[in-house]
């Protein structure tokens, strides 16, 4: 897979839209995966995560705009900083009480969240409100400036591959056998003597950095951030994108969002159906979740593979590898 | 001082008075049986212990530590281990990783995170599997274990923790007689580095594994003593006669 994420820039050749459009593919893959981790990984339904994809994003365009400053070894780990932050206060309140929260209440506190800041965002004139902000500042690295095209994809990339590693060694490793179990019985784990709710502000915080420096690279890419990068749209559109695919897979949510991505950009083109593709794309989306709720990833691997062991492999090596 | 000292605990669902001025002692490096009839309270005081349940009144005092309202991964820590009457296995975990899982929890966050034990536990792991009988079924999934094997998995899980006090909510239900008197034999070892509260049905069960018996009946204690002393109670016969 990665060898075709290689090889598709060369081979779109002179079609800059197409490679524009699979950068967009790849920075949004960050807000994917961001929200397998809370809800693949650990069973935490955030309805909330482009609230840190687009604060995170707000803040490198003011500081652009501001600061005259896009140095990108400052102001991508700013943005990391900022979802981790942001997401983690968030965590304090939903998922830090005395008792555990229900997955109704966390839900629906991240959606509460996303809505009122974009809400709050429209109405600030600082902020550009609804117009939100244009014109940002180049990503720069020294004096090399960051432009549409080939380098921002690669870029890209590589953010991506190193994001997906990072999570993947989270999965795999002893704390991603707690967050299965916790995704199977919190309760059960709660005996055990693990502090649930503490595991899931992390990764949920965790989750929010990751969302973070995804808004950040959309800000530089599209030149522009807006009220709807942090709202419930965008928040619902990462829930598509991980269900589409296969949550808890961390690919899976990658391949969701090529997915969905593709297919808008192709149904948007189509004569026929210009008009109703939103609907279109929302049937194909339904009849996913509805006959294939395990993605598409699902019809490939087996749910062993899918979730994977942690501890000494089976001898004869049919088990699904360590942490899937 | 015993390990757990229970004084007034009560306990009610709504209209329902499940416990009533419950007062247990438990000393440590005993097996100690909850029976009762039905609906007497006994899963209720277990849960009370485990913190599943908090008391409305009274106190729970583990090893020296006030527990009445602490939440069950700050019981666990101290000690404090359940094995629930309904299993509770993670089923879609193999049997191995069921086990590191309770084993590991132990573990700073840090080492969790680097995976920096996953090598040194794994002899406890397989020890534990060995003795539960579950060794050849270690890479199954445990929710395609038998409900038998499922209940000593859950055993080995609340043994994992390395408890003081181990509570066993119904260990043998479901079992074959077979499967029962493997269980005793299981259980009987841990005596030496571990209390044990145990709530059963089978009698027979109960005799041949505790030291002292707590008798509970309609929320309230209703006599407790050595296993002959309660065999004898003639408040007890009269129970297990008219209602169970």
């Amino acid at each position: 897979m990665l060898l075709v994420a290689l090889v598709v820039p060369f081979a779109l050749g002179e079609r800059t839209d197409l490679v524009t459009l699979a950068t967009n593919v790849l920075i949004l893959s960050l807000l994917a995966i961001s929200f397998d981790l809370c809800w693949g990984l650990s069973g935490i339904m955030s309805f909330g995560q482009a609230l840190f994809f687009g604060v995170a994003g707000y803040v490198i365009a003011l500081v652009g705009r501001d600061l005259e400053f896009s140095q990108l070894w400052a102001v991508l780990p700013l943005a990391m900083l900022v979802g981790l932050l942001l997401a983690g206060l968030f965590a304090a309140f939903l998922l830090l009480g005395r008792k555990p929260p229900t997955i109704i209440f966390v839900a629906l506190g991240t959606l509460t969240g996303s809505y009122a800041a974009e809400r709050l965002v429209s109405g600030w004139q600082y902020v550009g409100a609804g117009n939100g902000l244009s014109s940002i500042k180049l990503l720069q690295l020294g004096t090399y400036e960051f432009v549409e095209g080939m380098a921002f994809y690669f870029l890209a990339l590589i953010v991506l591959v190193l994001v997906y590693l990072g999570a993947r060694f989270l999965k795999q490793s002893q704390l991603g056998l707690v967050l299965a179990g916790m995704r199977q019985n919190e309760e059960r784990l709660a005996f055990f003597g693990y502090r649930v709710q503490l595991f899931k502000a992390l990764v949920f915080s965790l989750a929010g950095m990751v969302a973070g420096l995804g808004g950040a690279l959309y800000s530089y890419h599209q030149g522009f951030i807006g009220p709807g990068n942090m709202g419930p749209g965008l928040s619902t559109t990462a829930v598509i994108y991980c269900l589409f695919g296969g949550s808890g897979t961390l690919i899976g949510p990658v391949l969701g969002t090529v997915a969905v991505e593709v297919l808008t950009y192709v149904l948007a083109d189509i004569d026929a159906i210009k008009r109703i593709w939103p609907v279109v794309l929302g049937l194909v989306l339904l009849a996913v979740v509805m006959f294939q709720p395990k993605g598409f990833l699902g019809l490939l691997v087996s749910d062993r593979e899918r979730i994977g062991s942690y501890g000494r492999r089976r001898p004869d090596g049919q088990d699904g590898g360590s942490g899937g | 001082m015993a390990l757990l000292e229970i004084r007034g605990v009560s306990k009610s669902f709504r209209t329902l008075r499940a416990l009533e001025g419950v007062d247990v002692d438990v000393q440590a490096g005993t097996f100690h049986g909850l029976i009762g009839p039905n609906g007497s309270g006994k899963s209720t005081l277990l849960k009370a212990i485990a913190g599943a349940h908090f008391a409305d009144d009274g106190t729970i005092v583990f090893d020296g530590h006030d527990i009445t309202r602490a939440m069950p991964y700050e019981r666990a820590r101290l000690g404090l281990s359940l094995k629930f009457q309904i299993t509770a296995v993670l089923p879609e975990l193999s049997v191995y990783d069921n086990v590191l899982l309770a084993i590991q929890s132990g573990e700073s966050l840090t080492r969790l995170l680097l995976s920096s034990s996953r090598r040194a536990l794994d002899g406890e792991v397989t020890a534990l599997l060995e003795r539960f009988r579950l060794i050849d079924r270690a890479h199954d999934l445990a929710g395609e274990l038998s409900h038998g094997q499922q209940q000593w998995l859950e055993i080995a899980m609340a043994l994992a923790l390395r408890p003081k006090l181990l509570l066993l909510d119904e260990p043998t239900g479901g079992m074959s007689p077979e499967e029962r008197r493997v269980t005793g034999t299981l259980l009987a070892p841990i005596k030496a580095h571990c209390t044990l509260i145990i709530v059963e049905h089978d009698l027979h069960f109960i005799r041949d594994i505790c030291d002292h018996l707590t008798v509970l009946d309609q929320g309230r204690v209703l006599d407790h003593g050595d296993v002959e002393t309660i065999q004898r109670s003639p408040k007890v016969q009269q129970v297990f006669t008219t209602r169970v």
